[in-house]
């Protein structure tokens, strides 16, 4: 049984059909790439994933439950107990220090412990930036910090969105890095991207096209060669 | 986790909270300070007002019924008195301590040497009475009739002499040329004295024709030993209801539990009643133009407060609906967050409230106490007197507060309620 599943899922606004029947199975320990144009349905589909929208038709299997039906509560819940987010503009709270910011998922999860969230700030190798507020710490260590978060309540997906859009290129291949060591771990990760270099380190790449899945790679044995296998 | 949260909220925010701390603190001020002056203004108007005279007249019963039938005035044609002893039972009544002062008058005629005859009215100026509540009481016209303008000096009671002494009317003064320091010969039906003019009074009425001397002297010039023609009684009074109406009308006609009601309230009427019980064969009756102005003006002052305690109320209520969205409406993107990362509705609006209420607490007590101070101000500027703090004005602040606080935080509320975090998340 795979961990993720969207079946005919759509998401219409109006007329404009931002997903258009697409269909996904996701394995566990998967690193997935998300790619596409501008307006092509990426956000939309990390939406949905990340059960912060509900789909128009379709449903969406989330480790065997139909998540597609829940009402906004439950869709909480989901995020909370089952999503690691993380976000390009990072989102952090910025009067809150960045061993706070990984508690606050804590917090609204079950209880603060300020030692597990120091050991997930050391996992992403910012221990000694723990008691520095958002302003004080560069993009990349704020992109980090949103990682550690992500990671705190042992999520079944870490799903992030466009993480390395606002990081320079040495920032960029410190939370490649991060992302290809939580693979390792067997961490399942779906990466809404524009960058093709953040795309092919991926096991899979599926590209995404006026709201329809327009095609699919898969990186074989990680050698970082993209091979071109289907087409719509 | 919660308390770092609400800590660290204020200290980046705190000029928005000092803003909301500073509205909240305003309206609490003006509520404390009109609240405390309404629920004390009764007795300061009261005592206000009663320099505006008597508010209660008493006669004897056939005096009372001649002036009813044949509507004659305040003349004693009955030849029937009121008893001097009993003056005193006035302050034993349930309702002495609002007695404020009160005075008998008992009238003769006499004659001049200009060979024009005058009413010559023996009333108390500043008599002294020591009460069996260990109390003393200086009462009499000198307090009664603050209006008159007097030339000269009033006749003081207590000095020796000043049963031969006496102040007139402006008028007849003029008539028969005296002024103060003059001496006049009058001859009453049973005596007849000499008595210098302390002062000539102006009092801009049908008093300007009198002579005034104190009881004892018009009761020997005419005879009329131990017998008061009525008294003018000033009391503190509560505005009459429908209660007291009735009770006015017919006392018999209430209930019991209604009659502990009007009789332990401070109506006109029930002290009227209660006079008539210990001044024998006598009729007590509310000067009725004093008496419903005093009610009218006290029921509109509260109202005037009431009406200045809302309309602070709804302003502070603004300020803080404004503040409090646009403090949400700058933390969007937290509150996304917070949603995003499984945060539910009630645990952030209770953090926000408890931010926008940790707040209110703070203005609202430092408005209380510049409330006490504002309503001292209004004491002493308005009545001369300090305003006593009732302890039922902290609770009710207290909850006024609470309320503006909730509702001017609903729009807030709502706005952060219906938030979607992938509108905020994206940037979009």
């Amino acid at each position: 049984m795979s961990l993720l599943e969207l079946k005919n899922v759509s998401k219409v606004y109006g007329n404009l059909h931002a997903l258009d029947h697409v269909s996904l199975k996701v394995e566990k320990g998967e690193w997935l790439a998300i790619m596409g144009p501008s307006g092509s349905g990426k956000s939309t589909m990390m939406n949905i994933i990340g059960a912060l929208d509900k789909a128009t038709e379709g449903e969406i299997l989330l480790d065997g439950e139909d998540i597609s039906r829940k009402n906004a509560r439950a869709l909480t819940d989901i995020r909370r107990d089952k999503i690691g987010l993380i976000f390009q503009q990072f989102h952090l709270v910025s009067y809150l220090t960045a061993v706070e910011n990984v508690m606050l998922a804590q917090y609204y999860h079950s209880l603060p412990d300020e030692k597990e969230a120091l050991e997930a700030l050391e996992r992403v190798g910012l221990a000694d930036r723990a008691k520095h507020y958002p302003s004080q710490l560069s993009g990349g260590e704020q992109q980090r910090v949103c990682v550690a978060r992500a990671l705190i309540n042992y999520p079944e997906i870490i799903l992030a969105d466009e993480p390395t859009g606002n990081l320079d290129e040495a920032n960029e291949e410190i939370v490649v890095e991060l992302f290809r060591k939580l693979h390792l771990e067997g961490t399942t990760l779906i990466v809404v991207t524009h960058n093709p270099e953040v795309a092919e380190v991926a096991q899979r790449t599926i590209v995404l096209r006026n709201g329809r899945v327009d095609h699919e790679m898969i990186n074989e044995n990680f050698t970082g060669k993209i091979k071109h296998i289907t087409l719509q | 986790m919660f308390v770092r949260m609400i800590a660290k909220a204020f200290l980046r925010q705190w000029k928005k909270m000092l803003m909301i701390a500073f509205t909240i603190a305003l309206g609490s001020s003006l509520a404390t300070a009109m609240l405390s002056v309404m629920m004390d203004v009764e007795d300061k108007m009261n005592q206000e007002l009663k320099a505006y005279g008597a508010n209660i007249t008493v006669v004897p019963k056939s005096t009372s019924v001649i002036s009813d039938l044949y509507d004659v005035g305040d003349e004693n044609i009955s030849g029937n008195y009121l008893k001097e002893d009993e003056l005193g039972k006035i302050k034993t009544i349930f309702w002495a301590f609002n007695i404020v002062d009160y005075t008998p008058f008992i009238s003769t005629q006499v004659s001049l040497d200009s060979g024009n005859t005058a009413t010559l009215t023996g009333t108390w100026f500043n008599h002294h009475m020591d009460l069996p509540t260990g109390e003393a009481l200086d009462a009499g016209i000198a307090s009664l009739r603050s209006w008159w303008t007097v030339d000269g000096e009033w006749l003081d009671e207590q000095s020796d002499g000043s049963s031969e002494c006496a102040m007139v009317g402006s008028s007849l003064a003029k008539k028969e040329g005296l002024s103060a320091g003059d001496m006049i010969h009058v001859t009453g039906s049973k005596e007849e004295k000499n008595l210098k003019v302390v002062g000539v009074f102006d009092s801009g009425g049908e008093e300007d024709d009198l002579i005034y001397v104190t009881v004892d002297t018009a009761q020997a010039l005419g005879g009329l030993e131990g017998k008061i023609d009525s008294i003018e009684v000033s009391a503190l009074t509560t505005p009459d209801n429908e209660l007291a109406q009735k009770a006015a009308r017919d006392p018999s006609s209430l209930s019991v539990s209604q009659y502990e009601t009007w009789y332990c309230t401070a109506y006109v009427s029930s002290i009227c009643y209660q006079i008539e019980e210990v001044v024998t064969d006598s009729v007590a009756s509310a000067v009725r133009q004093v008496a419903d102005s005093e009610g009218q003006i006290l029921n509109k002052t509260e109202l005037l407060m009431i009406l200045i305690t809302i309309l602070s109320m709804v302003g502070a209520a603004l300020g803080i609906c404004n503040l409090v969205t646009a403090s949400v409406m700058e933390r969007s993107q937290e509150i996304g967050l917070m949603k995003a990362i499984g945060a539910h509705n009630p645990a952030i609006t209770g953090l926000v409230l408890t931010e926008v209420l940790c707040t209110a607490l703070i203005g609202g007590v430092i408005g209380f106490y510049a409330g006490i101070g504002f309503a001292q101000i209004i004491g002493h500027s308005v009545f001369s007197a300090s305003i006593q703090i009732r302890p039922m004005v902290v609770p009710v602040v207290a909850v006024l507060v609470g309320l503006v606080t909730l509702i001017g935080s609903i729009p807030a509320i709502r706005m952060l309620l219906n938030l979607r975090p992938t509108e905020v998340l994206h940037g979009r």
